[in-house]
């Protein structure tokens, strides 16, 4: 069974939730990255999500954006993430995600990425550019592999969609809080907590929640309605200060604010 | 209403495929949308009243049909084959592009929507958007990139005279993929009330479709054109590629007529080195880029490459998907003219025929007159002049004193 199926029937036993960030892999280099995993899942994240740096990720605002421009332009590949990542997961105790183009999954090979993210010990990927229309032959190579293919749904999906991707998707349903691209967000849609709460109604399956989310009052409003909260852009935007800051400085900053979410998710 | 060809009318399927090719790589985000279109545009295509103000339209306001012209003295040059001009530079603002953007600003009206957004390479999309826009009293944003904004001034200053914003893009290469990024970008949380009219047959299902549907006027006069002046069919029909929009609609109406060899030409920049050009067709391999499965130019990471040409049009490390499917079909051949012999025809075609040709249009000039010269005076060439080269002129200044 995939490892984030078992997370969260453990989560749910116990009546919590959990907290994923979301880091991209290279930024600034692949040792860094290494490090920023073992610190976050340290201070008690229960998964983590890995962004593989795309040249021209339409899904992505700014800061994550300069994040894949800055591990691009360090010439950062595949292979060095995949070995990193290899080197992490087997030490951290919570199951890592990659969120990866479908453009690198193909050009990779399909069942060589999924063979390979297997050997390096991941536990899913979200391929934000595979709508579930698209999805379908993926899906099934990735239940042949044990991993998880977590499928998207937002707040443009019409609902009779939505039920379908819910059941195409596999380790949890990603609901993204807005119609637009990731980045931080002082407000999020007034709607969001009543659309989630129908869709918890539509599926067993776990919900976690990203886009926008970056502050301790988004967790208290979300974590009752739904399994997890994902959190990138505010990661990011902190470990982008790594360029004027030491390393371990910019390390324990994230782990603090982590930290700071955490502690406003319900004990 | 225009005529359906006689085969591959059925492409792309249901699912927006071009055999491999073509299909849907957005995020969900853009899904409903994409549907909403597919819709909009299959009822709009069936409707008269829609298809009768689209034709009033290229008649009265773009000037439609534009001429077939018989270039005798860059004929006399090549000494061979007769090279004939279907002219889209003079359609209102000066290419193709107009055919497209209006038939889109309409469907843009039908689904209730009053803003646009669009991207631009050499300018000749965002000001024939803007113009539709204008015409139809849309709010209109176009994005582009900052280093086309620099060689192609003369058409930022007309998409601002027509009442367009024009927004830079300072992301990556600052060319028209970069462009088509932003403009994603927007349409990712603008999408409930704004448009994205696409400029090429690039993109998501159902854009190369729609793009080509709309465009096809050209292949369509030009068969009609070619029977009255030429007595048949062409020997020979070539245009440039580099989404493949103006190729698209001329070869469209010609791929049933399998007599007629038909041949695009992509931007051979300055060799075929990568990096150095910008012909996926020529030089790379297929893979997912902006929406859709095609040829493409990526490194083994599946990271777009940067690609270069002289022309801003044709700048673009991607190409639409049906181009793919007629090249892997062979209904198609494609090639490679470099930037050196683009700039050549560019001036042959000024000083024997009194025409300045957009600098993307002199790719295709380039090898009409490469062919011409090899085969008879009988055979006939028709070569998509897909816009006029006023915006291209200050920017060859600059390369010659350079």
């Amino acid at each position: 069974m995939p490892a984030i199926d078992d997370l969260f029937r453990d989560l749910r036993a116990k009546q919590r939730k959990a907290l994923m960030p979301f880091v991209t892999a290279g930024d600034p280099n692949p040792e860094f990255t290494e490090r920023l995993i073992g610190e976050v899942v340290g201070r008690g994240a229960s998964l983590c999500e890995i962004g593989i740096p795309y040249s021209d990720p339409i899904a992505d605002g700014p800061v994550i954006q300069a994040s894949y421009v800055r591990a691009l332009g360090a010439g950062v590949r595949l292979n060095e993430i995949l070995a990193m990542l290899g080197r992490v997961a087997p030490k951290v105790a919570a199951p890592l995600v990659t969120m990866v183009s479908y453009a690198i999954v193909y050009r990779h090979g399909v069942q060589k990425y999924l063979d390979e993210a297997r050997q390096a010990g991941l536990a899913g990927l979200i391929v934000p550019d595979l709508p579930v229309d698209e999805a379908a032959r993926l899906a099934e190579q990735c239940r042949a592999a044990d991993l998880s293919l977590v499928q998207l749904v937002t707040p443009t999906t019409p609902r009779e969609r939505a039920v379908r991707i819910a059941a195409a998707s596999s380790g949890f349903l990603y609901y993204v809080s807005v119609a637009g691209i990731t980045g931080e967000r002082t407000e999020l849609p007034a709607d969001l907590v009543d659309n989630v709460a129908w869709l918890r109604e539509q599926t067993e399956l776990p919900i976690c929640i990203g886009f926008g989310i970056s502050r301790p009052e988004h967790v208290r409003l979300l974590s009752p309605v739904a399994d997890g909260l994902i959190v990138g852009s505010a990661i990011v935007r902190r470990v982008a200060e790594a360029a004027e800051k030491p390393a371990d400085q910019v390390i324990a900053e994230v782990g603090d604010y982590v930290a700071s979410l955490l502690a406003a998710l319900p004990a | 209403m225009p005529t359906e060809p006689k085969t591959a009318a059925s492409l792309p399927d249901a699912e927006g495929r071009f055999g491999a090719f073509g299909g849907r790589y957005v995020p969900e985000t853009l899904v409903r949308a994409l549907d909403e279109l597919a819709i909009a545009y299959d009822e709009a295509r069936r409707d008269e009243a829609f298809q009768k103000e689209l034709a009033e339209l290229r008649f009265n306001y773009v000037g439609r049909p534009s001429p077939l012209y018989h270039a005798r003295r860059l004929s006399e040059h090549c000494g061979g084959a007769q090279i004939w001009l279907k002219r889209e530079d003079l359609n209102h603002t000066g290419s193709h592009k107009i055919n497209n953007t209006l038939g889109q600003a309409l469907l843009t009206m039908r689904m209730g929507k009053r803003r646009v957004i669009a991207e631009t390479g050499a300018g000749q999309h965002g000001v024939a958007t803007a113009t539709a826009c204008a015409r139809f009293g849309l709010e209109c944003v176009v994005y582009m990139g900052a280093e086309d904004i620099r060689r192609q001034a003369p058409n930022v200053f007309s998409m601002k005279l027509l009442g367009a914003e024009v927004r830079h893009v300072d992301t990556g290469s600052k060319t028209l993929r970069d462009a088509i990024n932003d403009a994603m970008r927007d349409w990712m949380s603008s999408v409930e009330s704004t448009h994205y009219i696409l400029g090429s047959v690039v993109g998501p299902h159902p854009f190369p479709r729609i793009v080509r549907d709309f465009q096809s006027v050209i292949g369509q006069e030009a068969i009609e054109q070619s029977q009255q002046r030429i007595g048949r069919l062409p020997d020979l029909v070539v245009a440039c590629v580099g989404g493949g929009s103006n190729a698209a609609g001329m070869f469209y109406p010609f791929v049933a007529e399998t007599d007629v060899p038909l041949v695009g030409v992509e931007a051979g920049g300055r060799g075929p080195t990568p990096g150095d050009h910008a012909s996926p067709l020529s030089y790379g391999s297929p893979g997912v880029l902006h929406g859709s499965f095609s040829y493409v130019m990526q490194n083994d990471d599946g990271q777009t490459d940067d690609v270069h040409s002289i022309s801003a049009g044709l700048d673009y490390p991607g190409v639409g998907p049906e181009h793919s499917y007629w090249k892997d079909s062979g209904r198609v051949t494609y090639t490679a003219c470099e930037d050196g012999a683009a700039l050549a025809a560019f001036d042959m075609l000024a000083k024997t025929e009194g025409i300045l040709p957009a600098l993307e249009s002199s790719h295709a000039v380039a090898k009409a007159m490469e062919l011409a010269a090899e085969r008879p005076q009988s055979e006939a060439i028709v070569v998509c002049l897909s816009g006029r080269g006023d915006k291209d002129a200050a920017e060859i200044a600059r390369l010659r004193e350079g």
